[in-house]
């Protein structure tokens, strides 16, 4: 599979969907981008408890499939949880699709979809 | 003999058998070569695979801290946070990635590289009234964390490619060993056969139609010895002629060298 090179020579961002606390730190280093009005795109998504899941997954398919600028989306590890169903069969290889830590859930490589897949290939 | 092996729709003729023939070649070469590759992509494969789990629990600690620097922000400023505030200000990223192109045996794996774009932060005034060490610590910490999971995203994108390509290059392998060489040869096997087939079928032929002229040839000279007898010996009775036919046959030899 020879992926042309268009398929990625313009993404040049990254995408965050997270808690407030890994947003602002990672917006902090640079990475937000707001692309220009009038249809002025975020590319970060805050989640707290209240925002429903059906939002989540909006935000989802538009990072990984509207968006061709978008080299990597981060998601936290306990949104990716709600929804985990879209994640595991997330499988393309642009945007690359990483699971992060967040402040108040520890990193658990159980439940990463790539860390499963390892395993797999491992045989454990 | 036929049919029931599998094998290709061709006539059984030497020009395709010799096409046969390069082709199982071609198939045997193609074969290793597949099957080199495969190793190669999957050696490449396994030692990309055991990075991803080494970096995959680095960066379980490298946000461990960078979620402890924000958590001293937080404290340094006091109140509500920053959050807001950054969120606000975001305008045009700084922090931007580019992608390289690695080549692994004729398969390109992109690399993320991330770089920084000039001009000031969005964040210039964050922090200015209390916390702006904090701030400024915080966001460094932020940016070697993000660095390494930039690291991390071209090895899982690697990683996502490699597995796709070996899965392609092991299922040709696979269809070439068991489909194409079983079949070339079923065919240059059917082939090999009708041709002797064929050559026991003329040789069959040529005898019978050799049998034939000689019985011809035989039958011809009979009659002209007999046209040539009538010829010769004209005194001879026709009744003893007929009665003897067979006689002048069997002696025929004899009287010729006599004669």
């Amino acid at each position: 599979m020879a992926l042309p090179q268009s398929a990625y020579k313009d993404r040049q961002f990254l995408a965050v969907i997270g808690d407030e606390d890994s947003v602002t730190g990672v917006l902090l280093a640079g990475v937000g981008h707001v692309t220009d009005p009038p249809d002025s795109q975020k590319n970060y998504l805050v989640v707290d408890p209240k925002t429903e899941n059906s939002t989540i997954e909006a935000t989802f398919d538009r990072f990984t499939k509207e968006r061709k600028d978008i080299a990597i989306l981060l998601i936290n590890q306990h949104i990716a949880d709600r929804i985990r169903h879209r994640v595991d069969a997330y499988n393309e290889a642009f945007p690359s699709l990483l699971e992060i830590p967040s402040k108040d859930h520890p990193y658990d490589p159980e439940k990463d979809s790539v860390m499963k897949r390892v395993r797999k290939l491992f045989g454990e | 003999m036929s049919g029931a092996a599998d094998r290709e729709p061709v006539f059984a003729t030497r020009q395709s058998l010799g096409l046969m023939k390069s082709k199982l070649k071609g198939a045997q070469v193609g074969h290793d070569l597949l099957k080199r590759k495969s190793e190669a992509l999957t050696k490449r494969f396994r030692d990309i695979t055991r990075r991803i789990d080494e970096a995959k629990r680095k960066m379980g600690r490298v946000m461990q801290i960078a979620a402890f620097s924000l958590a001293e922000v937080s404290y340094a400023i006091g109140g509500a946070g920053i959050g807001y505030q950054i969120q606000e200000s975001v305008k045009s990223a700084k922090l931007r990635v580019r992608t390289k192109q690695e080549n692994v045996s004729g398969v390109f794996l992109p690399q993320f590289e991330s770089f920084q774009t000039e001009g000031g932060s969005d964040f210039a005034m964050t922090g200015l009234g209390k916390g702006g060490q904090q701030v400024q610590r915080c966001r460094e910490t932020y940016t070697r964390a993000v660095e390494t999971l930039v690291e991390l995203a071209s090895l899982q994108t690697a990683f996502v490619i490699l597995d796709e390509v070996i899965k392609v290059v092991n299922r040709r392998v696979n269809a070439i060993e068991h489909v194409i060489i079983p079949r070339t040869e079923n065919t240059i096997k059917y082939i090999n056969s009708e041709l002797d087939e064929l050559d026991r079928e003329e040789f069959f032929r040529l005898k019978k139609v050799s049998g034939k002229k000689e019985r011809a040839a035989a039958a011809e000279e009979v009659k002209r010895q007999a046209a040539n007898k009538a010829g010769t010996d004209k005194e001879n009775e026709i009744d003893e002629h007929s009665v003897e036919r067979h006689d002048v046959l069997g002696d025929q030899d004899n009287e010729d060298v006599i004669f």
